[in-house]
């Protein structure tokens, strides 16, 4: 019975309740948003920190014990994305403060929220398939609440593609999980490792594969299945745009990561091949795409689809090197790609514009926050000494062990592209001058931007920033938590041993 | 009975599938809701058809004797029926509002989002 796995889920769930509570006393509310998520963020550093001392964590719930009982398991990997989690819902939270609008907070942002970060950290946490399902629809429900909070056109059209196509992966989910269920007889993810390697037939397995391989393609944006995302991720608040860029294709790469190590490591050749290929050309054409865009925040969506590529890469290359790096790069990735969206939000607040033609001049008025961009963006492109380059730097060296040329060049490529993506920003939201065209409204918006408010979002900035430039200065210890969880998905029968104890 | 099943779900997925491709929203919804029922038919068919076997147990012994069917499934499926309603109450009044909105129930014509 370990209590501390079950509280990164209780907590905003609890959170969440709470603020249902309080759903008129907004001042309250905004309480519960910065506690319930510091709360959880204290939480899920202690469960990061168990888990590291003291090997995987398991919970059984109401004490039926697995496989027939439906468990919590908080192995390595599972507890460095709750902490992830965490620190975003933490840090949203905060700039949430300054940016949502009153009546966006009067409609339920904040009790979203924790119900978002509950089926986020269920997602993570969970040691059962089907409560996987569960999990992933709670957190669905409410991302497609926060996606339409405002009600604006745009926000409509991109809600109609995101929920239909997130609606579809989910029941691909749903038949996965019974077709698995009804080839082995079990939900528990440990129980299914020694099933799954049973079953007579290899093939089927192999299709099953594939079935949660297009569900979670679809959920982590990877080609072909991406074109939900930049078509809706640009639509809401950019405190939401945040959390969703930085958790919830999260969710599918986690999903992925969990099952080829896992359940499916029976046919690499094949399944983790078509991953490679995935891998390739998801970063390829989210990063051409992005390069078509001139608008911050449909720029950085199309970043997150080639950045997932990167991680599927360290997945699909299947060596203790490449899943270190694939890890490796998830962690940065999360920091850096919500922060890149939150300065984003910070650019509007001082412009009145997301579109790269209508703002420039920023440098000049305000150069920290100039310097808070290029922290996020250069690690983004992988510039050293910061957290993008060791993440490259990992699963790059990794390709090459392999002797992988084509997606070694891809990776190379892309990175210089996202470069040019990000000096596009640079270059014309902060070094060109201001267009007269559009600097009266600029002007308004700058005027009309209290300082709390900036101090506010610039806190949560200031932070993540901070950690991007501590996971690149201080590598050696990411590095050393990130190859921990590496040799527990190369070694399945820890996770099995933890969680059905030595009946096995 | 399998066979049967397996007819119809794949008739469902079908017909579900057409719909969703089809441009007008309501369309749309209806082909999703036909995908969920599709997936719980699915689960309950691979789950094993039995008529009339409730899985009891006689007293005195530990295990049901004989064949039973098995409940877990529908226990997935209730969880599904559940989940998959809610979800669709939320894309009914989506469309609802996404049609007050845009004034058009034709996908196409909705692609100011799209780049």
């Amino acid at each position: 019975m370990n209590p501390d796995v079950a509280l990164p889920v209780l907590i905003p769930f609890i959170a969440g309740a709470l603020s249902l509570v309080f759903y008129r006393s907004l001042s309250v509310q905004r309480w519960i948003g910065i506690l319930g998520t510091g709360a959880l963020l204290v939480a899920s550093i202690y469960l990061l920190y168990m888990t590291y001392t003291q090997g995987i964590r398991v919970m059984a719930m109401g004490e039926w014990a697995a496989p027939f009982g439906i468990v919590l398991v908080a192995d390595l990997l599972g507890a460095i994305m709750t902490v992830l989690a965490a620190i975003l819902g933490f840090a949203v939270a905060v700039y949430s403060l300054a940016t949502i609008s009153r009546d966006n907070i009067a409609y339920g942002h904040f009790p979203l929220i924790h119900l978002l970060l509950a089926g986020v950290c269920g997602a993570f946490l969970t040691g059962d398939i089907f409560n996987l399902y569960v999990w992933v629809e709670v957190l669905l429900v409410s991302s497609f609440a926060l996606l339409i909070l405002g009600g604006e056109r745009a926000q409509m059209e991109g809600a109609i593609k995101y929920v239909t196509l997130n609606l579809l992966s989910s029941i691909l989910l749903l038949v996965a999980v019974g077709l698995t269920y009804g080839m082995t007889g079990t939900l528990n993810m440990a129980d299914l490792v020694g099933k799954l390697a049973a079953v007579e037939n290899q093939g089927l397995v192999t299709v099953i594969a594939m079935l949660f391989l297009v569900s979670f393609g679809i959920k982590s944006a990877a080609f072909p299945l991406f074109f939900w995302l930049p078509a809706s991720y640009h639509t809401p608040p950019v405190a939401v745009s945040a959390l969703f860029a930085g958790l919830l294709t999260k969710v599918g790469v986690y999903a992925l990561f969990r099952f080829f190590t896992l359940l499916f490591d029976h046919d690499v050749g094949y399944t983790h091949e078509i991953l490679l290929w995935m891998a390739g050309f998801t970063m390829i054409t989210g990063v051409l795409g992005a390069a078509a865009q001139y608008e911050i925040r449909r720029i950085l969506s199309f970043h997150i689809v080639s950045q997932i590529g990167y991680m599927i890469m360290g997945l699909a290359l299947f060596t203790p090197l490449a899943l270190i790096g694939g890890v490796f790069y998830i962690m940065h990735h999360i920091i850096v790609k919500a922060n890149l969206f939150l300065v984003g939000g910070v650019v509007y607040f001082l412009r009145g514009s997301y579109d790269l033609k209508q703002i420039g001049g920023l440098w000049r008025e305000k150069p920290w926050l100039g310097l808070l961009f290029l922290v996020p963006a250069l690690s983004l492109a992988g510039v050293p000494p910061l957290s993008g380059f060791f993440g490259k730097f990992i699963i790059i060296r990794a390709g090459i062990e392999q002797q992988s040329w084509g997606i070694v060049a891809v990776a190379l490529v892309v990175g210089l592209l996202t470069l040019y993506s990000m000096i596009k920003i640079w270059a014309e939201a902060f070094w060109k001058a201001q267009p007269e065209a559009h600097a009266e409204r600029a002007a308004q918006f700058t005027a009309a931007l209290p300082t709390r408010s900036l101090v506010l979002m610039l806190m949560p900035i200031s932070a993540l920033a901070l950690l991007t430039l501590f996971i690149g200065i201080g590598a050696q210890p990411v590095y050393e938590l990130a190859s921990a969880a590496a040799e527990q998905m190369q070694n399945p029968q820890i996770y099995v041993q933890a969680v059905l104890g030595d009946s096995q | 009975m399998e066979p049967v099943m397996a007819i119809v779900v794949g008739a469902l997925f079908a017909t579900s599938i057409y719909m969703m491709l089809r441009r007008s929203i309501v369309k749309l919804v209806i082909g999703l809701i036909l995908l969920s029922n599709a997936a719980n038919l699915l689960i309950f068919t691979v789950g094993g058809m039995k008529r009339g076997l409730p899985p009891l147990i006689d007293e005195g012994m530990k295990m049901p004797t004989g064949g039973w069917a098995d409940p877990l499934p529908q226990a997935l499926i209730l969880t599904a029926i559940v989940i998959s309603f809610g979800v669709l109450a939320f894309a009914v009044v989506l469309i609802h509002r996404a049609y007050e909105v845009v004034q058009e129930d034709d996908l196409d014509k909705m692609r100011s989002t799209d780049t």
